[in-house]
Formats: structure tokens, C-alpha cells, sequence
């Protein structure tokens, strides 16, 4: 927070802020000071607000023209597609801004790992973005089975029959979450409602996860506790800001390649085939952001163990700040920890390609091994590597490597990593 | 600057990575004639379509609907463009159910502009009943449908072969080599000779494929033109306000003694 105490210049202003503070918030936000050497890793959290916002938008309008009843689902999208002006722009921008809002996500949580921007005094801020990544699987989820296309349906009927693993009451529990004995219309219309309803839960969210990051203000490549405001720092605005707005840019970029030159390239040829319950599809497969989760849950043999480990990699995500006991947070000067850190970076990308095939043979040994590796990593090398690994020196503060005379050798090498 | 050359590279290995995942996506082995409506400035090629919009009248109509189409596509933009007029005239020689008019009955006319294509069957249970319990797919969006899109359709369509020894097909079962599990129950369609194109152009087998192939890409898919144009558009506009951002950036933080 910043330490000074604001007043307003007009006399207008003032009277209004006396009354609610919203001129302090804003001198608050653009004041905020931030360390000076984030780097362009530090730029996702504002894409994803960008990308919170554009799926916002563009949902809005496409519940607009959306129809959610199983017979004019499918028809509803295609008539968005076809009839509504620049439907199909709102519609691939909505469907693949799902995928780009994953992309950063997992850069923004991967970044977070790195430089352990999870650890004290940052556990809030991490723990409320596991429940914003957790509502943002869920939102997509049920955001997929709305055009009611072949992937849909028999998406929706594999996840919500997870819940049928629970013993004595999954059954009952699984056709309460239908509303039926089949995925069917009910289904359909509380899963827009609902998917309706989570985007403005994770805005919530989002907002306390920027106000708790306010209290500490950010971590940084170095990962010491920086003077606030100090030489160290500078103003969000307009420091930060034309920094966020110009990775943000090149994010644009990349985004606007796949919705006007290969918007369907992400998602899955069956789901332009209209829901019928009578035809499964050969492989039935979830969309990309969630194969990592999908091929640890088909990597356990029994049904409710699955669902259980599958789980169990999100919770490991949430207690990680007591998991990982190392002082020191950034990567940079973790020799050790930086190691496996891309070791986990390979792990979850190969879970995420065998989830994509079929789990069988090579694959399914290959899934089971990573799974295994996965919690490996969080629940018994961190641990360890918080007492036995000889972490490299810490500078005392950015410029002290520059004004401290000569630096000691150490820090040096550590300097040029960063 | 440099920091900046390197994001750009960074950048374009992330385009050119994620568009070969699109190039590994479609299969080795299909057959391509070299589409006009891929790329960046990809475009239907008009008459192809036109012709496509023939065969598929006169040949796959027979048995398969296009119910989310209606017949003023036939003359909107980054369409078949047929005139106005003779998309009047097409529309016209179909029978539309509709009513109930004043008297509560129900009646035919002839089909107008704002009318959905008329299927050839009722029903979904009709169109599976006239074609031995296998129902021909509505190609509304067929291309997208199917993995590897418009390459499948073009190559199983050319892709009927007489079964290899030993395989014994069921009556009305046909062999395909890129179908899968190579057993179709639609017969070769198409063959030469099999419709008259009013432009003279020859209609071998290849040819009509080609042209039909390029007719349901653009169902599936009306508003390509638009969207390359406008793809193109807006990609050249957050080039250029990049660059003017990323100066802007520079400066400011000039003022730091920190890099960006």
C-alpha cells in the first residue's frame, strides 16, 4: 500500500471521497509502487484480466442469440455462425479466448512456480487463484457442452459420471447433477445457467486476489522483499502499464492468428456433429487445458481412485506454500530446485499429450509414470529440498550488487541468470 | 531493440509451431488438390463454386439435407454470388411446407429467398430408412465435421476402389480407402460425365469433386472471405500499434536505469 495519505485537489473531489474513497483507490492503483526488474513473465496477470473481460463481453452477446434447449442448441449456434453480424468474429473469439485465457494462466501459475511467488507473505494470493483456476475449469467445462455438438454430450456424460465413484451416494448424486437419468435438456439449461453464473464468481475472486496482492505488492525475478516506495521500484502507471499494454499486444497477436486463420484448430471436429445419445464417439477426449488432469485420472486402475488422484493434483496445488519449505524463493538462486522445476515443466506436458491418446499400452504406462513423478515433486522433493539444497547467495536489494562496492563472485554469476 | 527482435522471434516460432501442429493434424495421407480458400488471402474460387452448387443440386441433394443453409446465401457476398435473380429462381422451384394460413390448413408454395434449403427426405428417420439404416449427414457443416476438413471430403470422394481379395462387403456396403474401417455404405457418387456444366468446363470425376468439395467448405464456413480480410486487417493494425507502444515503452522507461 502506499504510505501517504491522498487528498483530492478539487473541492468536489474531496467532498466525494470523504464519503467513498473510489479517487484514493485510483490514486492507490496508480501509485502502487512495483519492483523495476519484473519481467515479461510478470505482464499475464493483466492478459488475464484482458481475457476475463473479453470472455465477458463476447459471452454476453452470444447469450443473446444462444437457445439452451437440447433440440435448438446446436441449430442456435449455427445460426450465430451464419445470420447474427459478426457472430462468427464474437463466437470464435469467445470459443478460442478460452483456450488463450488457459495459455496464460498456466504461464502466469508456471511463473509463480519459478519464482515461488506462492510462499510468505503470498499464500492468500495463491490459494484464491487455485479457486479462480479451479472455477475456470469449470466454466469451460460447462461452456463446451453448451453448442450440444457430439463432443459435448459425451464429454459432459464422462465428467459428471466421475461422481458416480463416490461410494453409497454417487449414483443419486450423479442424476441430481443431470436433473434426469441421462444427460438431457435439464442438464443442458442448469449448465448455462451456471456457466452464466462462474464468470462473475472469478471476477470476485480476481478482484480479492489483486487486493491481497496489494498488501505484500509483488514479488520479483530476485525474490527478496523489496523497500516500498523505494529505488527499487516504480509507479504502476505508467511504468507498468505501458509494459502490460505492450505484451498484451503481442499477445493479441497470437490470439487474433487463431481466431481469423484456424479457429476450430483447438477444439474437435465431432463437436459439428449434433449431440445423439445413440453414437459415442471413437475417443472421447476433453479440450487441450484439461488433458494433464484427464490422463492422471485414467492412469489409476479404479474408478474412484482416479477421481481421487485427479483431485488430489489441485489440492497439492493449494497446500504447495507449506509443501515447498525453502527460505529462499526465486528459482534463480536454487540450483537444485531449478532442475526439477523443468523436469515438472516436461512432466505436465507429457501427462497433457498422453491424455490426448488413448490409455492404452506404452501410453498408459507412460501416464502412470508421470502421475507418479507429479506428486513426487510436490509432496516429497520439495519437502526435502527445503533442508538440503545449498541455495546461491541473495542480494540484499537490487542496486546493492551495483552500489555495495564489489559484489562477491556468487552474485555476480546469479545476476546475469536473472 | 534486440530485446525487442527476440520477442518477435520468439513470437513467430510460437505462429509457426502452432500452425505445423494444423499441418500435423491433417493426415499424410490424404489427397489435396491445393485449395484457393486456404491461406491468408485464401478466397473461394467463385465459378467452382458455382459449379459445386450444381453438382451438389443435382447429385448429393438426393439424399443429403443442408437445413442451416437458406437460398439468399446463393447470393451474398463471399458466396456462389449468383445474381439476386437466379437465386429467386432456384429458391422457387422447391415446394415449402408452411401454414396454417387463415382457415387453419396447411399448404405448399413455392420456395422464397428467406427459406432454409429443402431437404430430400422428412425426416432424420425417413432419410435412414431410404438408405439402408445408414442416414446421410446433413453437409451444413460437414467439412468442419470432419478431421482433416475439406482434404477428407475431396479424397473420399475420390478414394471407391474395388475391395481387396478376401474382404467380402455386404450388399449395399462399399469399399473406401479412406474411410474409416475403408466399409461406406454411400455408392461412388460421382463419375465422369454425371452433370453438364453450363461454362463448359469438363466435368471429370476430379473436377466435380473439386468444385463440390470447394461448395460445402464455403457452407460450412460462409463467412471465410470476411474473416481472412479481416484477420489481415487486424493483424497489420496491432503490428504497427506494437511498434508505437514498444517505442513508447522505450522511452519511458529511459527515464529508469532499468532495461525492459
Amino acid at each position: 500500500m502506499s504510505d501517504h495519505e491522498y487528498t483530492p485537489k478539487s473541492k468536489l473531489g474531496k467532498w466525494f471521497n470523504d464519503r467513498l474513497p473510489v479517487l484514493t483507490l485510483a490514486n492507490h492503483l496508480t501509485d502502487y509502487p512495483t519492483p523495476k526488474n519484473l519481467n515479461y513473465w510478470w505482464t499475464f496477470g493483466g492478459i488475464l484480466t484482458f481475457c476475463l473481460i473479453t470472455q465477458i463481453v463476447t459471452g454476453l452477446i452470444l447469450a443473446m442469440h444462444y437457445i439452451a434447449s437440447a433440440d435448438l442448441a446446436f441449430a442456435s449456434v449455427e445460426h450465430i455462425m451464419r445470420n447474427v453480424n459478426y457472430g462468427w468474429l464474437i463466437r470464435y473469439v469467445h470459443a478460442n479466448g478460452a483456450s488463450m485465457f488457459f495459455l496464460a494462466v498456466y504461464i502466469h501459475i508456471f511463473r509463480s512456480l519459478y519464482y515461488g511467488s506462492y510462499k510468505s507473505p503470498r499464500e492468500v494470493i495463491w490459494i484464491l487463484g487455485m479457486f479462480i483456476y479451479l472455477l475456470m475449469m469449470m466454466a469451460a467445462f460447462m461452456g463446451y457442452v453448451l453448442p450440444w455438438g457430439q463432443m459435448s454430450f459425451w464429454g459432459a456424460t464422462v465428467i459428471t459420471n466421475l461422481f458416480s465413484a463416490i461410494p453409497l451416494v454417487g449414483e443419486s448424486v450423479v442424476n441430481w447433477l443431470w436433473g434426469g437419468y441421462s444427460v438431457d435438456n435439464p442438464t443442458l439449461t442448469r449448465f448455462f445457467s451456471l456457466h452464466y453464473l462462474i464468470p462473475f464468481l472469478i471476477l470476485g475472486l480476481v478482484v480479492l486476489h489483486i487486493w491481497a496482492l496489494h498488501v505484500p505488492g509483488n514479488n520479483n525475478p530476485i525474490g527478496i522483499d523489496l523497500k516500498k516506495p523505494s529505488k527499487d521500484t516504480v509507479p504502476f502507471h505508467p511504468y507498468i502499464v505501458v509494459k502490460d499494454l505492450f505484451a498484451l499486444l503481442l499477445f493479441l497477436i497470437v490470439f487474433a492468428f487463431f481466431v481469423f486463420y484456424s479457429p476450430n484448430i483447438l477444439g474437435h471436429a465431432d463437436n459439428y456433429i449434433e449431440a445423439n445419445p445413440l453414437v459415442t464417439p471413437a475417443h472421447i477426449v476433453p479440450e487441450w487445458y484439461l488433458l494433464p488432469f484427464y490422463a492422471i485420472l485414467r492412469s489409476v486402475p479404479d474408478k474412484l481412485m482416479g477421481v481421487i488422484a485427479m483431485f488430489s493434483a489441485i489440492f497439492v496445488l493449494v497446500i504447495l506454500p507449506w509443501l515447498d519449505t525453502s527460505k529462499v524463493r526465486s528459482a534463480v538462486f536454487r540450483p537444485l530446485y531449478k532442475q526439477f522445476y523443468w523436469f515438472l515443466v516436461a512432466d505436465v506436458l507429457v501427462l497433457g499429450y498422453v491424455g490426448a491418446m488413448p490409455a492404452e499400452g506404452l501410453y498408459l504406462l507412460v501416464a502412470r509414470i508421470a502421475t507418479a513423478y507429479y506428486f513426487l515433486h510436490f509432496l516429497v522433493i520439495l519437502p526435502i529440498l527445503g533442508s538440503k539444497e545449498k541455495t546461491l547467495e541473495v542480494p540484499l536489494s537490487l542496486t546493492e550488487p551495483v552500489l555495495g562496492g564489489s559484489p562477491k563472485e556468487s552474485m555476480v554469476r546469479s545476476k546475469k541468470e536473472i | 531493440m534486440r530485446k525487442f527482435l527476440k520477442i518477435l522471434i520468439f513470437q513467430s516460432f510460437f505462429i509457426i509451431f502452432s500452425f505445423n501442429l494444423i499441418a500435423a493434424e491433417r493426415s499424410h495421407d490424404l489427397l489435396s488438390p491445393g485449395w484457393s480458400f486456404k491461406g491468408f488471402f485464401g478466397k473461394f474460387d467463385r465459378a467452382s463454386l458455382q459449379r459445386g452448387y450444381q453438382v451438389y443440386s443435382e447429385v448429393c441433394a438426393a439424399c443429403h439435407s443442408m437445413k442451416y443453409l437458406s437460398y439468399r446465401n446463393l447470393y451474398e457476398k463471399g458466396g456462389p454470388e449468383f445474381s439476386k435473380e437466379q437465386a429467386k429462381i432456384i429458391a422457387s422451384q422447391f415446394e415449402v411446407n408452411d401454414g396454417p394460413n387463415s382457415e387453419g390448413e396447411m399448404f405448399t408454395r413455392p420456395g422464397r429467398l428467406s427459406d432454409n434449403f429443402v431437404g430430400p427426405y422428412p425426416n432424420e428417420q425417413a432419410a435412414t430408412a431410404a438408405n439402408g439404416g445408414a442416414y446421410p449427414p446433413d453437409m451444413s457443416v460437414l467439412v468442419k465435421a470432419r478431421k482433416g476438413g475439406a482434404d477428407y471430403i475431396y479424397s473420399l470422394l475420390l478414394g471407391y476402389e474395388e475391395a481387396p481379395v478376401g474382404m467380402s462387403l455386404d450388399d449395399g456396403v462399399y469399399y473406401n480407402k479412406f474411410m474409416a474401417g475403408n466399409k461406406i455404405k454411400m455408392s461412388n457418387p460421382l463419375s465422369d460425365g454425371i452433370v453438364t456444366y453450363s461454362d463448359g468446363t469438363e466435368p471429370t470425376q476430379e473436377q466435380m469433386t473439386r468444385d463440390v468439395v470447394t461448395f460445402l467448405a464455403w457452407a460450412a464456413e460462409p463467412h471465410l472471405e470476411a474473416r481472412h480480410k479481416m484477420g489481415f486487417r487486424a493483424i497489420v493494425y496491432l503490428l504497427i500499434i506494437t511498434v508505437l507502444v514498444y517505442f513508447s515503452m522505450k522511452k519511458l522507461w529511459s527515464r529508469i536505469e532499468s532495461k525492459v
